[in-house]
C-alpha cells in the first residue's frame, strides 16, 4: 500500500493542484486490514446517513437546513481517524464523518436535525452543531474560525496539565480569512500547543471560490508565516489524509507544537440543500463525481488490495441496517417542552422565569399593588422649595 | 488590617485564588514580566511562573477563545483586557461563543474577563470606555462592576469561582484613589447582590462604579442644603440585576434617579427604568430620571471630558428636580 498520497487531477485550478511540499519524516502510520475496512465503514455511514437526511428533509422532518459533505467523506474520516480516543476535535459543518469516528451516533445526528427533545442539544442547536467532551468532540458555532482559538485553549490545558493529548480543529478555505483563525493559530503556535489545524480546501466558501479568498498559492504556504509545520494531502484519498494528519498528530504529541494540514477536496453539493450552485462552472461537479469520488476511489484501491466485493457489501448492509434502525428510533422521539427553553443559560440561576404574559394568566388586569393614595401629587412635595 | 487600594484588592484576590486553586491561570497582554499596564498582576509571574501567568500576543479574540477552550476542560482562566475598550475585539467570541456555550452545548465556561474601564482620567476615546451595556444585553454573561476595594476583592473571588463567564469591569479612576480594609478570612462577595451605599428616605440614586462617589457627594450636599434624605444603591452586579434591591428602594423612597457614566442611549438606565415601570409604577411619585454621559465618544481635553461625563452638580440638579414633583 502506498504510504504517501498524491493528488489526482480532478480538474481544479493549478493553485490547488500544486505539487506536494517535501515529504515530512514519516512516523509509524501503517494501518491494519481491519482499520482499512473501518475507514470504509465510516465513509459509507457518512454518505448513507446524509442520504437518509435528504429523504427526511424532503419530507419536511428536518427542521432547519441540511448540510452535505458529499465528496468530502475521506478528508473528514481519514483525518479524525488519526486521533486517539482521549484526543479532542472540533468539527465543521462538513465533518459529519469526523464526528462519527469520534463516537457520535446516527440516532443523535438524526434527532438533532429533527430538533427532538432528546437530541444532543435538546433542540437548542441545529444540524451537527453538538459535542461531547467525554467522547472528544466539541460543537462548532456558526461564526467561522472561532473554533481555532477555542481549540488553542483546549490544547493549552493539555499542555498545562502535562496530558499526552492532542487537539484537532477543522477550518474551511473561507475561515482562513478570519481574524479568529489568525489569532488562534498564532497563539497556539507561540504557546506550542499540541494542536493540528486542518484546512479543508473544498474550493468554495458558500459561493465564493478560493481565488477570491486568498492570493496565497496554496493554504499550506500560510504555515510558514506562523512558523508552524505543514502537511498537504489529497483530501479525497482517505489513506493519504490519514497519513498526513497522523504525522501532524504525532508531532503535536511529541511536544513539537502546531501543524497546519491542508486537505484538498471538493464540495459537490451546495453550501446547504437550498443552494442551487449556479456559481459553479459547468461540468466541474460532474468531473469530480466521475473522476474523484473518495468512496469509489477507495473501493477501487481496496479491491486491488484483495478485499472482496462481498466484504464491502457486508459493510454496506450493516450501514443500511444501522441507518434504518436509527431513523425508526429518532422518529419516535418527541419535541422539546417549551419551558425547557428557559433552563440552563447559567449554572446559577439555572432557570429564567417566564415573562408575565407567558405565565398562563387568564386576566390582563389584576389588583393594583398600592390602591390607597396612589399618586401623591396632591400631597406636600417632599424637599421642594 | 492595613488599608489597601482598590487595585491591590483585585491583585490580592488573584493571588489568593491562584494559590487556592491550581486550575486558575491568568492570560493577557503584558501581564507577566511587566505586571500589566496598571500593575494589577504585578508579582504574579514571579510567584506562579510563566505557565500560569501567560504573556499573550495582541489577540483579544485569541485569548478569550483560548480561555473558553481551557475552561471547557476544567481550567479557570482569568483574561486581562489591557483596556476594557479592547473587549470590542472579542465581542463575537464573548457573545456568540462563550455566552451560548452552556445553553447550546452544555459546555461549562467558568472564566473571568477583567480590565480597566471608565473615564474621568483624560484617557480619550479608546482608554475610557464603559462598554458594559452591550454585554448586559447578552444572556449567558455575568457582569460585575465594583466601586469599593472590599467589593473589588470579594467579587473577583466570586467571579473566579463562578461556573459561568463573568466580565469584571474595574474602574481605573478608583484603582489608586479608593482604599479599604479587607475583611478577614476568605472574603467573597456574592454576584447578583446590590449594596446600599447610603440609607435615605426621600429619593434613591441607583448607580454603580465611579459614579457611586458622585452620588454620595451629592447626597451629602442635598442633606446639608435641602434637608433631603438620599438613598444610594450601588448595583455592584449589572447582570444579573438585583431586582429585589431595586424594587425595595423604589418602594421606600418613591423617587428614582439613575446615574451612570456610560452613554445615554441604550445604557443600562433605560433597562432599569423599564423594570421599575413594569414592576412598581404604582409606587412612583415622579418619573424616573437619568443622569448619564452625553451620547458622544469620550474626548480627551479636561474641559471636554468633564462636560460630557456626569458630575456631582448634575446629580444634585436632577435630584432637586425629582424632589420637586
Amino acid at each position: 500500500m502506498a504510504r504517501t498520497g498524491t493528488k489526482r487531477d480532478g480538474g481544479r485550478d493549478a493553485r490547488t493542484s500544486a505539487t506536494l511540499p517535501p515529504a515530512a519524516v514519516e512516523g509509524d502510520v501503517a494501518l491494519s486490514d481491519a482499520q482499512r475496512l473501518e475507514l470504509y465503514y465510516w465513509m459509507r455511514l457518512t454518505r448513507s446517513l446524509e442520504e437518509r437526511l435528504v429523504n427526511l428533509y424532503r419530507q419536511t422532518k428536518v427542521v432547519g437546513g441540511l448540510f452535505r459533505s458529499l465528496g468530502q467523506e475521506a478528508d473528514a474520516v481519514g483525518s479524525a481517524f488519526a486521533l486517539e480516543k482521549h484526543d479532542v476535535l472540533s468539527p465543521l459543518i462538513r465533518n459529519l464523518g469526523s464526528m462519527l469516528v469520534k463516537g457520535a451516533t446516527p440516532v443523535e445526528i438524526l434527532k438533532q436535525y429533527m430538533a427532538k427533545a432528546d437530541s444532543p442539544t435538546r433542540g437548542r442547536e441545529l444540524n451537527i452543531h453538538f459535542g461531547d467532551t467525554e467522547r472528544g468532540f466539541i460543537g462548532q458555532i456558526s461564526p467561522l474560525g472561532d473554533m481555532v482559538p477555542v481549540m488553542a485553549g483546549v490544547t493549552l490545558s493539555f499542555k498545562m496539565r502535562r496530558q499526552p493529548r492532542v487537539g484537532l480543529v477543522y477550518v474551511g478555505d473561507g475561515a482562513t480569512s478570519t481574524g479568529a483563525f489568525h489569532e488562534g493559530i498564532n497563539l497556539a503556535a507561540v504557546q506550542r500547543c499540541p494542536l493540528v489545524v486542518v484546512v479543508e480546501n473544498n474550493g468554495y466558501a458558500y459561493s465564493t471560490p478560493t481565488s477570491k479568498q486568498t492570493l496565497a498559492r496554496q493554504f499550506v504556504d500560510k504555515a510558514a508565516g506562523y512558523g508552524v509545520a505543514a502537511e498537504q494531502a489529497d483530501g479525497n484519498d482517505v489513506i493519504a489524509t490519514y497519513e498526513a494528519t497522523k504525522r501532524a498528530v504525532d508531532r503535536a504529541r511529541r511536544g513539537e507544537g502546531v501543524t497546519l494540514v491542508e486537505l484538498i477536496t471538493y464540495r459537490r453539493k451546495g453550501h446547504a440543500e437550498h443552494d442551487n450552485q449556479s456559481y459553479v462552472p459547468a461540468g466541474e461537479i460532474e468531473r469530480w463525481e466521475r473522476d474523484n469520488d473518495p468512496i469509489a476511489r477507495y473501493v477501487t484501491r481496496l479491491n486491488a488490495e484483495g478485499v472482496g466485493a462481498d466484504v464491502l457489501a457486508g459493510i454496506d448492509a450493516r450501514v443500511q441496517r444501522e441507518v434504518d434502525d436509527a431513523t425508526d428510533l429518532a422518529e419516535q422521539s418527541g419535541v422539546p417542552e417549551p419551558l425547557d427553553a428557559l433552563t440552563g443559560v447559567y449554572a446559577d440561576p439555572s432557570v429564567v422565569p417566564p415573562l408575565w404574559f407567558r405565565e398562563g394568566k387568564r386576566s390582563a388586569v389584576d389588583s393594583h399593588e398600592r390602591p390607597e393614595g396612589w399618586g401623591t401629587f396632591d400631597a406636600p412635595a417632599k424637599g421642594a422649595d | 488590617m492595613p488599608e489597601i487600594t482598590y487595585l491591590e484588592a483585585i491583585r490580592e484576590a488573584l493571588f489568593e485564588e491562584m494559590e487556592r486553586d491550581a486550575d486558575v491561570f491568568c492570560i493577557g497582554e503584558d501581564i507577566g514580566a511587566y505586571g500589566g499596564a496598571f500593575k494589577v498582576t504585578d508579582g504574579l509571574m514571579a510567584k506562579f511562573g510563566e505557565a500560569r501567568v501567560i504573556d499573550s500576543p495582541i489577540s483579544e479574540i485569541g485569548i478569550v477563545g483560548a480561555a473558553a477552550g481551557a475552561a471547557h476542560m476544567g481550567m479557570r482562566p482569568v483574561v486581562e483586557m489591557q483596556f476594557i475598550d479592547f473587549i470590542a475585539n472579542a465581542y463575537d467570541m464573548l457573545t456568540n461563543y462563550v455566552a451560548t456555550a452552556r445553553y447550546r452545548a452544555f459546555l461549562p465556561c467558568p472564566m473571568v474577563v477583567r480590565g480597566p474601564s471608565g473615564g474621568y482620567v483624560r484617557g480619550g476615546p479608546f482608554h475610557s470606555q464603559n462598554p458594559e451595556a452591550g454585554f448586559i444585553h447578552t444572556p449567558g454573561l455575568k457582569v460585575v462592576y465594583p466601586s469599593t476595594a472590599e467589593d473589588a476583592k470579594g467579587l473577583m473571588k466570586a467571579a473566579i469561582r463562578d461556573e459561568d463567564c463573568v466580565l469584571f469591569f474595574e474602574h481605573k479612576y478608583l484603582y489608586r484613589r479608593i482604599k479599604g480594609v479587607m475583611p478577614a478570612g476568605d472574603h467573597v462577595v456574592p454576584i447578583g447582590k446590590a449594596r446600599i451605599a447610603r440609607e435615605g428616605t426621600d429619593l434613591s440614586i441607583i448607580t454603580y462604579a465611579a459614579p457611586v462617589y458622585k452620588a454620595l457627594e451629592a447626597a451629602e450636599l442635598l442633606e446639608r442644603e435641602d434637608g433631603l434624605s438620599v438613598e444610594v444603591l450601588d448595583l455592584r452586579t449589572l447582570a444579573p440585576l438585583d431586582d429585589d434591591a431595586i424594587v425595595s428602594t423604589v418602594k421606600k423612597t418613591n423617587r428614582v434617579l439613575i446615574l451612570h457614566e456610560d452613554t445615554r442611549t441604550g445604557g443600562i438606565a433605560g433597562e432599569l427604568t423599564a423594570r421599575i415601570n413594569e414592576s412598581c409604577f404604582e409606587w412612583l411619585d415622579a418619573p424616573v430620571l437619568r443622569v448619564t454621559a452625553h451620547d458622544v465618544p469620550l474626548p480627551y481635553a479636561p474641559s471636554l471630558e468633564d462636560f460630557v461625563l456626569p458630575q456631582t452638580a448634575d446629580v444634585v440638579l436632577a435630584a432637586r428636580r425629582l424632589a420637586a414633583y
